[in-house]
């Protein structure tokens, strides 16, 4: 049953920290909360088709239908996190108040969220795919202990729920004038982190061979498939054996979310100013 | 500036997924999953060349194909049939695992 839970919270861990690190930077934004479980709802639809096809995924595309899948849906991801962040530099000094309430923008407010909705589908459908799966496992294999592995799947999707909403106050509990700034740079970091994680499905689907080289390994300090490993993987994209190209990427990414999110900012004419947006 | 860079970042992504990449020889090795326990429970591969690794899951359960030194993961459906590719390997041991099942379902590929 420990067992059975471990490995399901080890799945959910990264979706349960996205949600909750969503749900904080949306928070008192209407509509969000609907929209959230939307993107909840429709990961939880997506997991159930992705893991229903999981043969014919992996035999797609001459057999890298699943690593070009993952790569596209990560991919999809990063672009999201990275428009929200840029949109809410250009938009963010009137919304940072409590100026979002008042539907300033509305329309482009709600496309902002509309990307947040789709990068919470694609964190619950990534994980809750393996989940089902694993699930799917448990059942077919009417093992004699298969009640208690349920029930220890159970409590590993709870445990992942706990995280979430760990991270949601941990996150709320931070002054409002600091949250946005916190958010931004955590949304900036995740989204490296997943452009990383979609280099090393490129990677393994042979499409992508150059730089593929370690640049370091750091598992025997703090492995990224241990608890706290898992979550630094999550929220900075910490990886104990990258690829030279994964580094890449990542740095790619984080420095293209920050340039563009300054040159998109009203305020970029005063750069000493840009630079501490949150420092009043 | 900002745009130089911009456009520098495509073009590294646009090379980077050139299909070119995918002419290049690999050595295959072939494992299969069999009551949730890898056969054979050891492979063999040439350090310094790009690896093709076909696992075929001959149980009536999904798995998922995992290893973190050689920094790959796959599901394999139940009776399905996958291969992933792993970068080119410096001599040594590689274990990989049935993330599913890691109690019992876990090999290694000694690359020499």
């Amino acid at each position: 049953m420990l067992g059975a839970l471990i490995i399901v919270f080890r799945e959910v861990i990264e979706a349960g920290l996205i949600v909750g690190i969503i749900l904080a930077v949306t928070k008192g934004v209407a509509g969000s909360r609907l929209l959230i479980g939307a993107g909840v709802a429709a990961g939880l639809v997506g997991a159930g088709l992705v893991a229903a096809f999981a043969g014919y995924l992996a035999e797609a595309m001459h057999g890298v239908g699943q690593e070009m899948f993952n790569a596209g849906v990560l991919s999809l991801a990063v672009a999201m996190l990275a428009w929200h962040n840029i949109w809410m530099a250009s938009h963010g000094r009137e919304l940072a108040a409590d100026a979002r309430k008042l539907g300033v923008d509305v329309r482009s407010g709600a496309r902002s969220l509309a990307a947040l909705g789709v990068v919470v589908a694609v964190a619950v459908m990534r994980e809750g795919s393996e989940v089902a799966l694993f699930l799917y496992g448990l059942v077919a294999s009417s093992a004699t202990s298969t009640r208690e592995l349920l029930a220890g799947s159970g409590l590993g999707v709870l445990a992942g729920a706990a995280v979430t909403s760990l991270t949601y106050f941990g996150l709320v509990a931070i002054p409002t004038r600091w949250l946005f700034a916190v958010t931004t740079v955590l949304i900036t970091f995740v989204a490296a982190g997943l452009a990383g994680q979609a280099i090393v499905f490129l990677q393994q689907a042979g499409a992508v061979t150059a730089l593929s080289q370690t640049a370091w390994d750091t598992s025997a300090y703090l492995s990224d498939t241990s608890l706290f490993g898992r979550v630094l993987h999550t929220l900075i994209g910490y990886a104990d054996q990258p690829s030279i190209l994964q580094l890449m990427v990542y740095f790619a990414t984080l420095a293209s979310i920050t340039l563009l999110s300054r040159l998109f900012s009203p305020g970029r004419a005063k750069p000493e100013r840009a630079a501490a947006p949150a420092i009043r | 500036m900002n745009a130089v860079l911009f456009r520098a970042v495509i073009c590294a992504f646009a090379l980077a997924l050139s299909p070119a990449a995918l002419a290049e020889e690999s050595f295959l090795a072939k494992v299969s999953l069999k009551d949730h326990r890898f056969v054979p429970a050891e492979l063999t591969a040439p350090a310094n060349t790009p690896i093709t690794i076909e696992v075929t899951n001959l149980d009536s359960t999904p798995s998922e194909f995992e290893s973190k030194t050689m920094r790959v993961e796959k599901l394999v459906a139940a009776g399905g049939k996958i291969t992933l590719q792993v970068r080119a390997l410096a001599a040594g041991r590689y274990r990989f695992f049935d993330d599913y099942h890691e109690d019992t379902a876990e090999g290694f590929l000694v690359v020499k």
